[in-house]
């Protein structure tokens, strides 16, 4: 049996929220709209499946943390911590996200339709057809992409409440020994770690960015020719193992 | 030995504490309500052990003297200090704080406030040939240091600091703080980690008209404290954050820093940065760095200073704790999340957050 289901979450404890969502996932309610939402923590928190959530409002921490599999749209800007160790399926933002989103992502996509905070990305992973992908529409705070470890992160900088500001902060994918980062428009040298090597995004590269664009334009709401019409630049880690010998010479 | 079954089933939310201020430019009044359910959206980031506010504009009819509230763990302690505050003031008027009884409050200390002016002829101290500002802060470290079970909640003029152990809205509810208005409110949530959660460890901490709150740790009390202590600050209590008030009376006010300046004391350049700086830039932060390398606050912070005239927020340079700035007409929110200003203003004209080190310093009108 399969429905939607709405729930008005003014005043509503997180953990009561959470439960009432998890009941009706029980009973195979698979389609959830959350209005008024203020705050309220781990929404989606490890759900599995074909489950798909409309958030109105403002999220609290970590949002689809560990989940695996359900959509969730935001029409709002969403905290810190959002899709924490995410297995598997969809966010999509319609605003602006906090620090440290999709840390230690382990797969599905996150949208972000205008700037991100600190630390996002960090330590992302990827395990075979497990590969996470973070679109950023706006520009990112210091730290992007720092220890990645796979996956895919595209920088876009353009739908941006900071028009003076670089595309990204300082740190950019440092200690990165994975995945990589792909940038619209130039990247200053002295932005990037000693671990990093910058390049043109070639004709494979541009294939797969094409692919995710599509995807995200579609979502976001955006013009997929106009995010295209650009350069890119690809982040790459210059090692995989950039510390294999630091204790036992070679 | 083996690990204890089921160690990861505890009941207990992982959490920093939560910080939240409002600013009216145009100092137009607004009603504790306000940062009282801004900082209840934020409960969880706490744990109980402290909470507090700080109101700007809320004795206007005594606004010439100075308002010294005090804290005290019994009768006995207040009349201990209250023989010092006669020693050293004109008293214009005093009367207990107004509280209720709360639940979750059960055996709550005297509070008190003195509204105060310095005698004409100033009681003899070390501490009198300084400014009328220097000898405030002398009396209140005077009695914070000198009165068993006493301290000085906050000692400017037409403010006040309120807080305790307890969660911020049990807080609020104990010292009635729904019945007062101000043009600018700073709160604290608390979560201590690593300082005794006691009423002189709540937030927010004070003295003259400053009030600081603070999400975050100050790995450098150690040597912040022991460089004000150069400068005749006594720390006394318990808690890192209290360094943050005292510095930035010695930078701002008597050294006359600018508050950028300050956070780049406080939050400085790496010397990395400071190396790609223009010749006159480059001497500048140097000149800072080495000058007041004590007074560097090392370790996440995200604070809220707010005086008479402004509300400033501030982030340590790598930004290790969140800070949201959001504006709606002439009032500016800064808190650690979007949702406690969505809840008290759900409809913003602009919301952001600020560089790591990037001061941001909102003055009131007519300063």
């Amino acid at each position: 049996m399969a429905g939607s289901f709405k729930i008005d979450a003014t005043d509503m404890d997180y953990r009561r929220l959470n439960e009432i969502v998890r009941e009706n996932v029980r009973n195979g309610i698979d389609e959830f709209v959350l209005d008024n939402v203020v705050g309220q923590r781990y929404i989606a928190t490890a759900l599995k499946g074909n489950l798909t959530f409309t958030v109105n409002g403002t999220p609290g921490q970590d949002m689809a943390s560990f989940m695996k599999g359900p959509k969730i749209v935001v029409n709002g800007n969403v905290q810190d911590g959002t899709g924490n160790t995410m297995d598997d399926g969809q966010i999509v933002i319609k605003g602006i996200a906090g620090d440290v989103l999709g840390y230690v992502m382990r797969g599905g996509t996150i949208y972000v339709q205008g700037d991100v905070g600190y630390r996002v990305g960090i330590h992302m992973k990827s395990y075979m057809d497990q590969q996470p992908v973070i679109v950023i529409g706006g520009k990112a705070g210091d730290f992007l992409g720092e220890y990645m470890a796979g996956g895919v992160i595209l920088l876009l900088g353009m739908f941006s409440g900071k028009p003076d500001a670089p595309v990204a902060g300082m740190s950019l994918g440092t200690g990165m020994h994975g995945g990589v980062i792909y940038v619209r428009g130039n990247v200053p040298e002295d932005m990037v770690g000693r671990e990093i090597k910058v390049e043109p995004a070639d004709k494979g590269d541009l294939e797969a960015i094409a692919e995710i664009v599509r995807d995200y334009s579609e979502e976001i709401g955006v013009d997929a020719a106009s995010i295209m019409a650009s350069e890119f630049m690809k982040l790459l880690p210059r090692s995989h193992r950039p510390y294999g010998d630091m204790y036992v010479p070679v | 030995m083996k690990a204890p079954e089921n160690y990861h089933d505890f009941e207990k939310d992982i959490s920093g504490c939560g910080v939240f201020g409002v600013i009216s430019k145009s100092r137009e009044c607004i009603p504790g309500d306000i940062p009282i359910r801004a900082m209840a959206c934020m409960h969880d980031r706490g744990n109980g052990l402290g909470g507090g506010f700080a109101a700007y504009g809320i004795y206007p009819d005594l606004a010439d003297k100075y308002c010294l509230q005090l804290l005290c763990d019994n009768q006995q302690a207040l009349d201990k200090a209250e023989v010092i505050i006669k020693r050293f003031f004109d008293v214009y008027e005093a009367e207990p704080i107004r509280t209720r009884k709360v639940l979750t409050i059960p055996d709550p200390p005297v509070v008190w406030r003195y509204f105060v002016y310095p005698k004409e002829l100033r009681t003899q101290s070390h501490f009198s040939g300084g400014s009328e500002s220097d000898y405030i802060v002398g009396v209140v470290m005077n009695i914070n240091k000198e009165v068993p079970g006493a301290f000085v909640l906050s000692s400017g003029k037409n403010m006040g600091a309120f807080k305790g152990v307890g969660y911020p809205e049990d807080i609020a509810e104990f010292y009635r703080l729904d019945e007062y208005a101000a043009y600018i409110w700073t709160g604290h949530n608390r979560f201590p980690t690593n300082t005794p959660g006691w009423w002189g460890g709540a937030h927010p901490f004070t003295i003259l008209d400053w009030s600081i709150v603070h999400n975050g740790e100050i790995s450098s009390y150690g040597i912040n404290r022991r460089y004000l202590c150069t400068h005749g600050y006594e720390c006394t209590m318990n808690t890192d954050t209290e360094v943050v008030a005292y510095l930035i009376d010695l930078l701002v006010r008597k050294h006359g820093l600018s508050r950028k300046l300050a956070s780049s004391v406080f939050a400085p350049p790496f010397w990395e940065e400071i190396e790609k700086m223009d010749e006159p830039e480059k001497k500048l932060y140097s000149a800072l760095r080495t000058t007041y390398a004590s007074a560097m606050l090392n370790g996440p912070f995200a604070i809220l200073v707010a005086d008479s005239d402004r509300l400033w927020g501030l982030n340590d340079r790598i930004k290790l704790r969140p800070l949201v700035v959001a504006r709606k007409n002439d009032r500016v929110f800064m808190s650690s999340e979007e949702s406690a200003i969505r809840l008290v203003c759900p409809d913003l004209d602009e919301v952001w957050m600020p560089k790591a080190g990037e001061p941001v310093i909102v003055q009131a009108d007519g300063c």
